[in-house]
């Protein structure tokens, strides 16, 4: 089951990191990442697997607003599906 | 595969763009459940509602949070009720509301609606006993919803009905004055209802539909605003592709819901309606979007076919994302829950005239309009009378749903709160139609009603 997180931000060290350590730490897989800084502005999309993931997804789609948070990042989680469905035929 | 800039589009139209579902409601047959004894009857219809939509509010917010996307409402309709009480030995169905009521609370969804009659032609004693426990039934419960149809294209205008139905407005306005006659705004007046209508006040489940059903209504009036904030100055040609192909990428995303809850609740999809469902927020506010297009202010000259391109373009482009289209789809123009609606009114330009000739050309009709609370039970069922003359002549879905609010008059504000909204008291003709509605009986239905 795959998802896409999104993390959008004041570019600064160590936002990656992060990210993927609070990834790891919930059994998450990641399959591709992007990252680019837009007018200073960091984004990244990535892709992951969430079929091993250590917690429901409730959960983890908590741990990431919070981690979001403590960082001063925006962070959202959504199922694969939800985009498939608005921009592909 | 998906690129990074659709997916970053998604979020933003969620974020920043209003971009949710309006409602997932369960449409539930109560057909079962009619008994000659009347406790009985609603010792069954609670049960039925209780078990069917259990889970329907922890299926959607599940889907909510994997999905990212709000589902702003959960909400069932029934069979309506007319027909389910009129088994029962009773002159009072209020108890009828009151075990709806009861398993709409125990489910913990928004509201429930089908505490309805359909009586186009003429009325049985039990849509009698119905209409006339309205004001009650309302004045006693919390979230159950009334509709009645008082008329069809192929039934005409049953012009009694809709006498009564302007009593019974005003008594549901007077039992509920203590809440600014709150009791109103769950109370709809319709000619041409449909069976799969997923929007409050006015679902019921159809006797045509299955046992169970999901019907889905999606919303995004602040996504084509967006859109259209990008082609600035440009042809109608642009506006109605440009509003086609955002009304596809909102439906398919309701198309996408709909599946899901109806895989994950084991029950039927029905429908997705097509909707643009505006609501108090700034910049969800399909009165703006009429305005992007060059209307200074909603209202103006200009405003009704500035409304039938968008209503027009926002079913073309609904049509293919979805595998089953109904209810009311098109744009709606509830005064009270649209902010851009709300201002024009305020500033006067919005009437109650304007809004009549913007309801040929779009979803449904009348709508969460506030009137004085002097206004005649006979003005209000000749408000009724017209937009049902406009349904049954256009083949299409009308409604009134008017706040004729005690001891208000025009120049007031009446604050619902919620998406319900802030509703300026607007004018009506002080003119008497009191003869008018006295003379009773049944508009025939028109010429094109006879397809065989």
């Amino acid at each position: 089951m795959k998802a896409i997180i999104t993390v959008v931000g004041k570019d600064r060290v160590g936002i990656i990191a992060q990210v993927c350590n609070k990834l790891a730490e919930l059994n998450i897989n990641v399959l591709d990442i992007s990252q680019t800084i837009m007018e200073s502005n960091f984004t990244m999309v990535m892709a992951v697997d969430i079929l091993d993931a250590s917690a429901p997804f409730q959960t983890f789609y908590e741990e990431l607003h919070k981690l979001g948070d403590e960082m001063g990042m925006v962070i959202h989680i959504n199922r694969e599906e939800i985009f498939d469905a608005m921009h592909s035929i | 595969m998906l690129n990074n800039k659709n997916i970053l589009t998604t979020i933003e139209m969620i974020e920043q763009q209003h971009l949710d579902i309006r409602t997932v409601t369960m449409g539930i047959s109560l057909l079962s459940c009619c008994d000659e004894n009347p406790v009985k009857a609603c010792a069954k219809i609670y049960d039925k509602i209780a078990r069917s939509a259990a889970h329907l509010v922890k299926t959607c917010q599940d889907i909510e949070s994997e999905f990212g996307i709000p589902i702003v409402n959960k909400r069932i309709s029934v069979t309506p009720m007319s027909l389910v009480a009129a088994a029962s030995d009773t002159n009072n169905y209020v108890p009828f509301a009151k075990a709806m009521d009861r398993a709409a609370k125990e489910c913990g969804v928004n509201f429930i609606g089908g505490f309805s009659a359909l009586v186009q032609k003429a009325m049985t004693v039990a849509d009698q006993r119905l209409i006339e426990s309205i004001p009650e039934a309302l004045a006693s419960t919390d979230i159950v919803c009334s509709s009645v149809n008082v008329g069809t294209t192929k039934a005409g205008i049953n012009m009694d009905a809709i006498a009564l139905m302007g009593r019974i407005i005003k008594q549901t306005a007077e039992l509920t004055k203590d809440k600014d006659g709150l009791g109103c705004a769950k109370l709809v007046v319709f000619c041409n209802a449909v069976e799969d209508n997923p929007f409050m006040a006015g679902a019921f489940h159809g006797t045509g539909e299955a046992e169970k059903a999901i019907n889905v209504g999606v919303s995004g009036p602040g996504v084509v605003l967006n859109a259209l904030q990008s082609v600035k100055g440009q042809p109608f040609d642009v506006v109605a592709e440009t509003i086609k192909k955002t009304a596809f990428k909102i439906t398919r995303m309701g198309q996408m819901v709909a599946m899901e809850a109806s895989k994950r609740l084991d029950t039927p999809f029905g429908i997705v309606d097509l909707s643009l469902a505006p609501t108090s927020a700034k910049g969800d506010s399909v009165a703006r979007i009429l305005e992007e297009m060059g209307l200074e202010i909603c209202g103006t000259h200009g405003t009704t076919a500035a409304l039938a391109l968008l209503n027009d373009a926002v079913k073309k482009g609904g049509v293919m994302a979805s595998s089953s289209v109904g209810g009311l789809s098109g744009a709606f123009i509830p005064v009270s829950e649209d902010e851009g609606m709300i201002e024009a009114a305020k500033a006067g330009t919005l009437c109650l005239d304007k809004l009549e000739a913007m309801t040929c050309v779009c979803s449904v009709g009348l709508d969460m309009i506030a009137i004085p609370g002097n206004t005649t039970a006979e003005t209000i069922s000749a408000i009724i009378a017209d937009e049902a003359a406009i349904g049954m002549i256009n083949n299409k879905t009308t409604a009134v749903r008017v706040l004729p609010t005690p001891g208000k008059d025009v120049g007031d504000v009446i604050e619902m709160g919620g998406l319900l909204g802030t509703a300026p008291v607007m004018p009506v003709h002080k003119e008497s139609s009191y003869k008018f509605i006295h003379r009773g009986g049944h508009i025939p239905a028109p010429i094109h009603s006879l397809r065989n």
